[in-house]
């Protein structure tokens, strides 16, 4: 299903379309949105590189990753990194965000740093600026694949970060520009879920045709260590496409890390072994046995379970309401309600009382 | 030399050629309950007993003299590391406020307040790692990081910039961060977001925690150590959750 979402990203949008979009939400408790953020630019970057996708390259905006470490990544996936050039551009907005080490330089405290000059990487010294991200991201594009109709890609590593720095509704305002940018083919970004509030999260997957939950294996509280361990390793990918038609697909998928890789496979293969290994694992047995599990079948539920086509009727105790309610006989009270019209039923305390009495119901009591 | 290695230690890969915490930041989050400051003095001693590591302590909690009575305790002489400059002590207690450190560094901030401040700590913890991390192993320790948002005048988005430029510190000179928190003390209102925002940072994160069942006699607490992973030489990740009880001793802590 990941690769459903990488799939979409490479086909990208059609002519006088926004550009595709989707955002990745983890939190701590399942901490591998950078995980999943790195796997989808790595397959996106092989479909721009062998030339199979809409946009001729990707525009990497980094705030919580150094430029070494997608190179480092790239090379372990076996990019060559040489080539990188051709379809990578980085705005490295992670070195120095606030120009803090411009200003040491300036004053002479630190010396300038020994450091490769890059082709692939431009280095962003305010990001608070974002008219100005916003412009050094569109040169970059247009770097890499010229002026006319050749498209770019966008990602951004942590727009959490971008928040931090702005505010939302700049930040908003950037990602709607960079969407309605004709050359732009696709953007994703990366959101920190428990760092925002609802508003925040809803307006950007308001802005999403896709949006990705990283969530841990099981909801439940991962104070008992087993689970802790378990969703270092695992976890649930849940993916919503909104489709041209107006349909919106779910997928879910599990995931598991192992090597540097992460690793997707389908629900339903994976819920039996993680409620096996749930199971704390302790000397008696708590698993159900063929017979066990019949019997629990067969047991007849409180009838407020029962989900019978039957409608409930709740007996309160007094017989006279058993053949009539209301005036309307017991037997066609129930064609009442099949004909779906509404019908409000009154019960009253009692048969002998006047409607509107002014008596003081207490005052038969004899205590 | 042989020393038997803590569980600690083994978590940490400390004894390895290539121990996961180089190039890190390591934030260990403790409570009133249970105090992380342990951690922090088992790690200094650790570092100093290798000719390799020099220590940077940027130190908002306590003077010299408390660090130096404990580690003597603990069979380190912290005077005599001073003096072979293998410990760089920065003592923060003394300035009144962040401005004051353009002053004491020497350093023309066309603004004062907490972000000038921030960028002159800044610029003199670069300095010094830039000079010493060509030939050895650095570590940076700021005690404690709720202590520096104080001095930062409770501004948390100062504080977390300011962590943000010594993270990288570790991928340009491979040093090592390491940073206590308090994590109660943000435990409601608005500014909850920080020790996540710090656990996001973090690439290690060292939990001390009160046991689940309550007080003991000879239990002091359990540490959770959470390491995100990272892709080492051979290009694995190695995401890894360790948990122990500890029991601090007067010159020593058990595992």
């Amino acid at each position: 299903m990941a690769d459903a979402v990488c799939r979409v990203l490479r086909d990208g949008a059609l002519e006088g379309e926004h550009a595709t979009s989707l955002t990745i939400n983890d939190s701590v408790s399942s901490p591998f949105g950078p995980t999943v953020f790195d796997y989808l630019f790595t397959q996106l970057s092989s479909f721009i590189s062998s030339s199979k996708s809409q946009s001729r390259g990707i525009v990497l905006v980094t705030f919580s990753r150094s430029p070494s470490f997608t190179a480092e990544l790239l090379k372990n996936r076996g990019f060559d990194i040489t080539k990188s050039h051709e379809w990578l551009r980085v705005l490295d907005c992670y070195t120095d965000p606030l120009g803090w080490k411009e200003r040491l330089r300036d004053r002479g405290v630190i010396k300038a740093p020994v450091t490769e000059a890059s082709v692939n990487v431009s280095v962003c010294k305010d990001v608070r600026n974002l008219d100005d991200l916003f412009s050094q991201i569109l040169a970059l594009g247009k770097g890499l694949v010229g002026d006319g109709k050749n498209r770019f890609s966008v990602a951004i590593d942590s727009l959490t970060e971008m928040i931090r720095h702005t505010s939302l509704s700049s930040v908003a305002c950037l990602l709607s520009n960079l969407r309605s940018y004709a050359q732009v083919s696709s953007i994703f970004w990366l959101l920190h879920s428990d760092l925002h509030d609802m508003k925040a999260i809803a307006a950007f997957e308001y802005m999403s045709s896709m949006v990705a939950n990283v969530k841990p294996l099981t909801s439940e509280n991962t104070d008992k260590f087993y689970l802790l361990e378990q969703s270092y390793k695992r976890g649930q990918f849940h993916a919503s496409l909104k489709r041209r038609n107006g349909r919106v697909r779910i997928m879910r998928e599990e995931f598991s890390i192992e090597n540097s890789l992460i690793k997707f496979t389908s629900m339903e293969t994976g819920a039996n072994a993680v409620a096996q290994s749930l199971v704390p694992k302790v000397q008696f047995n708590l698993q159900l046995s063929d017979k066990e599990r019949s019997d629990r079948a067969k047991v007849v539920l409180p009838f407020e379970h029962q989900e019978t086509e039957k409608s409930v009727q709740i007996y309160d105790g007094r017989k006279s309401d058993l053949h009539e309610i209301n005036g309307v006989p017991f037997d066609n009270l129930k064609k009442n309600e099949d004909s779906g019209r509404g019908e409000i039923i009154y019960f009253r305390d009692s048969d002998d009382e006047m409607p509107d009495s002014d008596e003081d119901p207490d005052d038969d009591l004899d205590i | 030399m042989n020393r038997p290695a803590t569980l600690l230690d083994d978590a940490l890969t400390l004894d390895d050629d290539e121990p996961i915490q180089k190039g890190r930041l390591i934030l260990v989050e403790d409570c009133v309950e249970t105090s992380g400051a342990f951690v922090l003095h088992h790690l200094i001693k650790r570092f100093l007993s290798s000719s390799d590591n020099i220590i940077l302590f940027v130190a908002f909690s306590h003077p010299f003299s408390h660090y130096d009575r404990i580690l003597r305790k603990m069979g380190c002489n912290l005077a005599a590391q001073r003096e072979n400059k293998r410990l760089l002590f920065f003592d923060m207690l003394m300035l009144e406020c962040p401005a004051d450190l353009a002053f004491v560094f020497n350093l023309w901030m066309i603004d004062d307040g907490v972000e000038g401040g921030l960028i002159a700590l800044y610029g003199n913890i670069y300095k010094a790692v830039e000079v010493n991390s060509s030939n050895k192993n650095i570590t940076v320790m700021i005690d404690d990081i709720s202590l520096l948002e104080v001095a930062a005048n409770g501004s948390t988005k100062d504080v977390l910039n300011f962590m943000h430029y010594c993270h990288t510190l570790t991928t340009q000179f491979g040093c090592t961060i390491i940073t206590v928190l308090h994590e109660d003390i943000y435990s409601s209102g608005d500014e909850f977001t920080f020790p996540l925002q710090m656990e996001y940072l973090a690439d290690i994160t060292i939990k001390t925690e009160p046991l689940i069942t309550g007080l003991a006699a000879d239990v002091h607490g359990q540490l959770t150590i959470l390491d995100k992973g990272t892709i080492g030489r051979s290009g694995s990740m190695k995401g890894k959750i360790h948990n122990f009880r500890y029991k601090i001793k007067e010159n020593n802590r058990l595992f």
